[in-house]
């Protein structure tokens, strides 16, 4: 329901009302720190961004440790599979399994 | 890490749907609600229907600010900005949402001061600019947005301006959820929680889903992995019978919310005795007003109001659609009378309204059955 | 009148009131360009009205557009630009250095692209009736020899090729509105695509099938518009579109779509599959046709619709635009 998206703050504009100038993929904007007043964020940190104001900060840390589970996913599946003998079909395997709704409606490209 | 394309890595992706192919129990048909209109359009945008196994269905909640907005407070904003030397600001989003004579940008058609604006603080900056008029900013949405409404507020209060007013249709969203909960013909599973909403609130608002009511949320961001991993985490917990509120979104999301927002919320508004919703009907202490220390700013303090109440069409089933009892093909006037180009009901207008999304899918799965078909 | 920005409601006015009362029945797609014989020759002839808001702005002027606009016109109706006459109306109290810096730039663009402007005619109207200057260019042409274009020719399997990277004229204006707090290094993309044309028309002539300058509705409705013409369906990778990265973030932070933004200096082509790599290679050989890329290619699936497949297996319907692109907060 509310549209938000990460930018870097790159300037601070000065405290009363506190402003940051913030880039979002090459696009600067200008925004209102003043919802974080009790963790005012400092140059170089992310923030959310949601009709011209910083909703909270954005955690480098978390984001990389969320990446970090995305990527272990399966793999103990795919170990439990290799000590069972089926290591050796695994490429394949994984493709089938790909092969489920999401491949079907895929179009041919 | 710029915090948007890494979460659309399709390598990442792939292995995540692997994994809910894995976990989900073929036997089993899973009913999720996504909340949050932003989880509805970001799911249509990346495709990611087609990505989950056909026994996963989501359901689109209530949480769409335009969507739910009765079409009487259309009309009573409207009134207001008749009188002359009243502009209108509100966002992109309200701009196309018919009121009983025409949307906003019909009515600046005819003459109306209506403008556009990207922020509230951009409603100010025009009461600025306009000293001899007065603005008044048509706030909707959500505790995301209400906070930065009560900021607005503040400043205009501190620098004593006076010819800016808001008229306030900001709406809470835990009283929603409870409303559908409550509805005797709902039938779901899980949570797929508000990410943006609850940077403000926080995740422990939505304790009593999971305790009483017996059903796991998950907090999520928007980003395809986001959505993904939510949907991962939430079989996981059904997988073991469990339900807890859980945060995928820690990035963004802290646990006990943004406490300076919520100050000012608590500075500016306070809770209405009820509200009406589009489809939903009225729901107590459901939607915020401005409090007397702000009556000076505030909209329907300033103005008279109409207060005109306008039921919906009695085809359209808004409120079933709403409430995921029906899927928006289903209502009588999906896709005849009822088109984003012509919407009789809010859930056609908004980008986010799942009758406009579905519009899009449906015209979609038509096609795709087509292309099973011939492969 | 909610009729301004290309997409369905334009459409509809076009269709529904216009060309039924002037022109009779509506029996062939309408193009970007007429053609009609004198003594024989065959001439090409088109008119477009430009208005815009603020009348300069990174990367171009109003005049710039007006000429542009018109000699793309023709160029993607398979055309080279013979001759412009160009009408102003100027709203009384328009500063003498506007109308100057504009006129210049409308000289400056023609000699550029090597046309004459041959006549015109300026009226100035009430202070108030008029938003500063609106500028009516109106062209002819000749036709590039052994191209023929036309929706009908399209086949399934054909390719669909995009000159460069979309979305730059409409948010560089969004931006120089000024209404909207944000900064980026992002312009106009105005321009004369007519020597791409020419050399694609020398290299794959016999290859091309429509050609089409996605102004006012951007890639998405200039696509859908085919797809309907055609009957049949046009199926786009998203990935392979490009798109500048400060009009990518300026999308996101607004809630709009790069496909339904307008350019002015771009276009998209459909080519039989043979040709697809010669045309590519002429636009890349000539400077600024380097982005040219096949975005996508023509099926018999989906028919009348367009799809765009994202990386990683999903896909949505990309619609023509209903109204004016809006940003949004939800």
């Amino acid at each position: 329901m509310c549209l938000a998206i990460p930018g870097k703050i790159i300037e601070l504009l000065g405290d009363n009302p506190p402003l940051a100038a913030v880039e979002v993929a090459g696009v600067r904007c200008k925004v209102d720190l003043g919802l974080l007043q009790d963790d005012m964020p400092v140059l170089g940190d992310w923030v959310l961004i949601h009709v011209g104001f910083a909703m909270s900060k954005v955690s480098e840390q978390d984001a990389l440790d969320q990446m970090r589970m995305l990527m272990m996913l399966g793999e103990q599946e795919q170990a439990m599979e290799e000590i069972q003998g089926y290591g050796l079909d695994e490429g394949e395997e994984q493709q089938d399994s790909l092969r489920g709704d999401a491949a079907r409606s895929r179009l041919p490209s | 890490m710029q915090f948007v394309d890494e979460f659309r890595n399709p390598e990442v992706i792939r292995k995540t749907v692997d994994e809910i192919g894995r976990i989900a129990d073929p036997k089993r048909h899973y009913r999720f609600m996504e909340v949050c209109g932003g989880h509805t359009h970001a799911i249509y945008r990346f495709g990611l229907k087609d990505l989950l196994p056909s026994n996963i269905e989501l359901i689109h909640g209530p949480g769409c600010p335009v969507c739910v907005l009765p079409m009487g407070r259309i009309d009573d904003g409207l009134a207001v900005a008749q009188q002359a030397d009243v502009i209108f600001a509100a966002f992109g989003d309200m701009m196309r949402v018919p009121g009983t004579h025409g949307t906003p940008l019909e009515h600046k058609a005819r003459g109306m001061d209506v403008r556009t604006v990207y922020s509230p603080s951009d409603a100010l900056k025009l009461a600025r600019l306009n000293p001899n008029k007065h603005v008044m900013f048509f706030a909707i949405g959500f505790e995301t947005t209400a906070p930065s409404t009560a900021m607005t507020l503040m400043r205009a209060k501190a620098e004593g301006l006076h010819n800016f007013s808001v008229f306030c249709n900001h709406v809470t969203i835990i009283p929603a959820i409870r409303a559908i909960l409550d509805s005797p013909d709902m039938r779901l599973d899980a949570f797929i929680g508000p990410g943006h909403v609850s940077t403000v609130i926080g995740c422990r608002p939505y304790e009593w889903i999971a305790k009483d009511e017996g059903k796991p949320i998950v907090t999520s961001g928007f980003e395809p992995l986001d959505i993904l991993q939510t949907v991962v985490m939430l079989l996981r917990q059904l997988d073991k019978n469990e339900a807890k509120v859980e945060n995928q979104y820690k990035r963004v999301v802290p646990w006990e919310g943004n406490r300076g927002a919520l100050k000012a919320l608590a500075e500016v508004f306070e809770l209405r005795p009820y509200f009406e919703w589009r489809g939903l009907g009225f729901i107590s202490q459901s939607a915020l007003r401005i409090r007397d220390a702000y009556a000076e700013w505030d909209t329907e303090w300033r103005f008279s109001i109409p207060g005109l109440r306008v039921t919906d069409p009695k085809a359209a089933q808004c409120g079933e659609v709403l409430k995921g009892v029906l899927k928006p093909a289903q209502c009588k006037l999906f896709g005849r009378e009822c088109t984003p180009e012509h919407p009789v009901g809010a859930l056609m207008v908004s980008s986010e309204g799942s009758c406009a999304a579905y519009y899009n899918y449906e015209h979609r799965k038509a096609m795709a059955a087509e292309l099973v078909q011939l492969q | 009148m909610a009729h301004g920005a290309g997409g369905k409601a334009s459409r509809r006015l076009i269709e529904g009131l216009i060309v039924p009362t002037l022109c009779g029945p509506v029996k062939e797609p309408l193009a970007d360009a007429a053609c009609v014989e004198i003594g024989g020759t065959p001439v090409v002839i088109t008119t477009d009205s430009f208005v815009v808001k603020p009348l300069r702005f990174p990367g171009g002027s109003i005049g710039e557009l007006a000429v542009n606009g018109t000699v793309n016109d023709l160029a993607v109706s398979g055309a080279k630009a013979t001759a412009l006459v160009v009408t102003m109306v100027l709203e009384a109290g328009l500063p003498t250095k506007v109308l100057e810096e504009e006129i210049a730039a409308m000289s400056k663009v023609a000699k550029q692209a090597n046309v004459p402007i041959v006549g015109g005619d300026t009226k100035v109207v009430e202070h108030g009736k008029a938003d500063h200057i609106y500028i009516t260019t109106t062209g002819i042409g000749q036709r590039i020899n052994g191209i023929q274009l036309h929706p009908r020719l399209v086949r399934p399997g054909d390719k669909v090729l995009l000159s460069g990277p979309v979305g730059d004229h409409g948010i560089a204006i969004l931006l120089a509105r000024g209404e909207i707090e944000l900064e980026a290094d992002i312009r106009s993309d105005t321009r004369s695509v007519f020597p791409f044309i020419e050399s694609m028309a020398e290299k794959a002539g016999p290859g091309l099938r429509w050609m089409r300058d996605p102004t006012r509705g951007g890639l998405a409705t200039s696509l859908n518009e085919l797809a309907r013409d055609c009957g049949l369906g046009i199926h786009l990778s998203e990935e392979k579109i490009p798109v500048h990265d400060a009009v990518r973030g300026a999308c996101e932070l607004l809630g709009l779509d790069p496909l339904h933004i307008a350019n002015e200096g771009q276009f998209v082509a459909v080519v039989a599959p043979d040709f697809a790599e010669p045309a590519l290679r002429a636009l890349h050989a000539i400077g600024g046709g380097e982005a040219a890329v096949i975005i996508g290619e023509v099926t018999d699936q989906h028919a009348g619709s367009v799809l765009v497949s994202t990386r990683y297996g999903g896909a949505r319907v990309v619609d023509m635009l209903v109204g004016d692109p809006l940003p949004r907060i939800c």
